[in-house]
């Protein structure tokens, strides 16, 4: 062979050789179609909400914001506090002023830029509350979305966020039909409900559940037949926000009213 | 302490607290920026691939056109990420099941694509130029560094033979072929990004990617005939001013567009442009046909919250009107050209009223959200997502044309006639 | 070659094979598909130890009791016996205005806050929301315009033992 061409074979050879085998393996096909592992986890985590019982408080909302350090100046949160009022003239109103962080402190609904509208108690045929968080859902539409693989699902059931992997990019606040997740004011990525991973997985309740002084909010393990708030989600009749969407919410309400989406 | 988006987004009854508008101005120009790409290429493909051979000096402007273009494309991105330094991370650990992360492979290869075919294309030019300087004497820095570019640009490659422009070309019309698909997944796959959020009423349809990528072939090219007639013109009066200084005589083929060349590109136009139309009503149609749970809410957006962008602006100014200038017979280059200004108008609407329309209701479906696009900035992030961000990434593609089109001559008259 | 076209083709191989490269340094080790496949756990595993790592900031009521023993048993025999004390005083670590924690009570801060608000105890006990069916039909509300407007509540019921 001329000069030449022992000379492209060498760098040809030295160029392959330079490039680590690994560098290839960027599919694991094994992996890539690893099927749900029943025995995963012994701990699937649930959540029990009771609208009967919630009085609108928001002792919930603050103590989320101070657990999981979201500024209380924010408007945002990870949990909030819906109110719900059906005047005796057929109408229907509802809001969330700055999540319910301080309780509702007046009878005016809160219609957006300032403007409200009163509604005396006298003329309300029905008012409740219904309090929300991130439903965790079993095939949760915000992971699926997470173009880098910031946002994932534990082998309990929670969805997290990777703060050191998320662009920002705001496809999963998007792709959530819930309206769980915004961004962190300071870290600004995306941020949502983990159901206080920090906290359930050392034995303790969310903040919010210890907050509620009513019972309105319960936690559990959808796992455990012997769990007394697993045994009322499947005895009693529950429901859950948007089936529809077939994303399996795993945070069941009890007294869910149909003008609630 | 105000949340990101907070401070455009104005909110009109039940809204959740979590809800603003999160995609503004930048993912609005992201479609349109790839949208432009994707038709410009489209239009250069009638030549390249269909051998439509009037076609031949428009089409090698759009595909030069479309090159600078690709890359402002990943502005818009990298000004709406709140974390533009991590952006190699859909490069790095991409997650296929989402739409967005597809990004990094169409990207490549698109690109990949049209630079093999341009280079294929311009290879001789590279060739005669490198050498060119090479034989220049006393060179200033400037030449030795423009010398240089070219010896890069040729890629070693200095045979010029017949036959081997010949091979160049049989592979350009290769590269261009596989470009067709691959500019319509670059378009497509942002229209997915958007149909295929369950969540949001008014993106999810299946229709999303088809109505994206004929939108996106219009207003690609409308673009280039608008881009083509007006620099045609600039350079013709240019040329003229020269003429008068030397008192010579110009061509006349160099002072203005070629009518006929401009007058197939607009039927072309007017073909797609009738495409999208329909699909876009026909998307309508069928929404207040079937009226599902959130029709009330999406009524509401379309035709009184959005009424002005949506029927004045896009469906009226922007498709209704140039449909009718491009389907009187008898078009003129003028008619072209100001048909193709509206047509890009109404395209941009249209990427407006889908990203920000689709934001527009709440998932409640009883309150509305308004996004009031920041004009003065005040901070970055209403730079970024404001008025002058969006000029910022309307300026940039002519900055990178200007630059290009020195090594890639846009112009048939600037470069010697190739074999055919 | 003979035919020009691999040259380039070449180029974009190499930066592929550059991409891939790069990857092998800047992806984290641990990154990978968790139990619940590509489509929903893939991710850096050691992000899940860093969630769990997260300071807990309410300790509960007994935590409190530990040193306000007198306090604890009062709230526990009244009506507001299921309220923590934290609810009210804020959590044992309290935080700063951007949220991130400053120090913990009694260690690092001597006091948590008292708040004298109306509006405090208004978040439960103002009869203007206590809507038929919502949670607050069985409990004493008051309307704050009529019931002594403008002084603190605790002026006459104590907190621990609101009973009069």
């Amino acid at each position: 062979m001329t000069r030449k061409e022992f000379l492209q074979k060498v760098a040809g050879g030295a160029a392959a050789l330079a490039l680590p085998l690994s560098a290839f393996t960027f599919i694991d096909s094994e992996k890539l179609f690893a099927q749900v592992k029943a025995d995963a986890s012994p701990v699937r985590w649930g959540f029990l909400v009771d609208t009967t019982k919630c009085t609108g408080c928001g002792f919930c909302v603050k103590a989320c914001k101070l657990e999981n350090e979201v500024p209380y100046s924010t408007s945002a949160s990870r949990t909030w506090v819906e109110r719900y009022v059906e005047t005796k003239d057929g109408k229907r109103y509802a809001d969330s002023p700055m999540a319910d962080r301080d309780g509702f402190q007046s009878t005016a609904i809160d219609l957006g830029e300032g403007k409200k509208q009163d509604i005396a108690i006298a003329d309300v045929e029905k008012g409740f509350f219904v309090p929300k968080l991130c439903n965790q859902c079993e095939d949760p539409a915000c992971v699926q979305a997470c173009p880098v693989g910031a946002t994932y699902q534990t082998p309990d059931g929670i969805a997290l966020v990777d703060r050191t992997w998320c662009i920002a990019c705001g496809y999963c606040v998007m792709a959530c039909p819930y309206g769980a997740r915004f961004f962190h004011p300071i870290y600004n990525t995306a941020e949502k409900c983990t159901f206080c991973y920090h906290r359930i997985s050392q034995g303790l309740k969310p903040a919010c559940v210890d907050a509620c002084a009513f019972g309105a909010r319960q936690i559990c393990n959808l796992k455990d037949p012997n769990d007394p708030v697993t045994k009322i989600i499947a005895t009693q009749r529950v429901a859950v926000l948007k089936p529809e969407f077939g994303t399996k919410p795993q945070v069941f309400y009890l007294g869910l009213d149909e003008e609630v989406h | 302490m105000l949340i990101h988006a907070e401070i455009w987004t104005l909110k009109d009854l039940f809204v959740l607290p979590n809800e603003n508008i999160y995609w503004a101005l930048q993912i609005v120009l992201y479609p349109f920026m790839t949208g432009l790409v994707a038709g410009a290429f489209v239009l250069s493909s009638l030549y390249h691939v269909f051998g439509i051979k009037k076609l031949k000096d428009i089409a090698r402007f759009a595909l030069v056109f479309s090159f600078s273009l690709l890359f402002v494309a990943p502005i818009p991105l990298l000004m709406h990420l709140l974390h533009p330094e991590r952006a190699l991370n859909v490069f790095m650990t991409p997650h296929f099941t989402s739409a967005i992360a597809s990004f990094g492979v169409i990207f490549f290869t698109y690109a990949s694509l049209v630079a093999v075919e341009l280079w294929l294309l311009y290879r001789k030019r590279f060739v005669t130029e490198s050498l060119r300087y090479r034989e220049m004497k006393h060179k200033r820095l400037f030449q030795a560094l423009t010398g240089l570019i070219y010896t890069i640009l040729t890629l070693g490659a200095y045979d010029i033979s017949e036959e081997a422009l010949h091979r160049d070309e049989k592979s350009s019309k290769v590269a261009a072929g596989i470009g067709i698909p691959v500019a319509l997944f670059l378009h497509g796959y942002v229209g997915f990004i958007f149909g295929s959020v369950k969540a949001n009423a008014l993106w999810m349809t299946p229709l999303m990617p088809v109505i994206f990528i004929a939108s996106a072939v219009v207003s690609g090219i409308a673009l280039c005939i608008l881009v083509y007639v007006l620099t045609t013109m600039a350079r013709g009066a240019l040329e003229r001013r020269k003429a008068a200084r030397n008192a010579s005589h110009v061509a006349a083929h160099k002072l203005k567009a070629d009518p006929v060349v401009v007058k197939m590109t607009a039927s072309y136009l007017l073909a797609f442009l009738i495409l999208a139309v329909s699909l876009e009503l026909l998307d309508l149609l069928f929404r207040s046909y079937t009226a599902q749970k959130s029709w009330d809410a999406l009524r509401s957006v379309i035709f009184k919250h959005d009424f002005m962008s949506e029927f004045v602006l896009q469906y009226g100014l922007g498709e209704l009107l140039p449909l009718l200038l491009l389907v009187i017979p008898g078009i003129t280059i003028r008619r072209a050209t100001i048909a193709s200004l509206f047509v890009v108008f109404g395209v941009l609407m249209m990427r407006y009223n889908v990203v920000i329309g689709g934001q527009a209701f709440s998932l409640t479906f009883s309150g509305f959200m308004e996004y009031k696009m920041p004009i003065i900035p005040t901070s970055i992030e209403t730079y970024k997502e404001g008025l002058f961000g969006g000029l910022t990434v309307f300026a940039v593609p002519f900055l990178f044309f200007t630059i290009v089109n020195k090594f890639l001559p846009a112009y048939s008259d600037a470069i010697e006639p190739q074999a055919d | 070659m003979k035919n020009a076209v691999w040259r380039p083709i070449l180029v974009v191989l190499a930066v592929v094979a550059c991409i891939l490269v790069a990857r092998v340094f800047i992806v984290p080790k641990d990154f990978g598909v968790g139990p619940r496949g590509y489509r929903f756990s893939w991710h850096r595993v050691g992000n899940e130890a860093d969630w769990k790592k997260v300071m807990v900031k309410y300790q509960g009521s007994d935590y409190c009791a530990g040193c306000h023993q007198d306090k604890y048993d009062s709230i526990k025999a009244s009506p507001h016996l299921n309220i923590q004390c934290e609810n009210c005083h804020g959590p044992a670590v309290q935080s700063g205005p951007d949220g991130k924690p400053i120090g913990m009570h009694p260690d690092q801060i001597a006091k948590l806050p008292i708040d004298r608000s109306r509006e405090l105890c208004l978040r439960c006990h103002n009869a203007g929301m206590a809507y038929p069916s919502s949670g607050r039909e069985n409990m004493l509300t008051i309307d704050p315009n009529e019931h002594n407007p403008g002084v603190e509540c605790v002026s006459c019921h104590n907190p621990h033992s609101p009973s009069l």
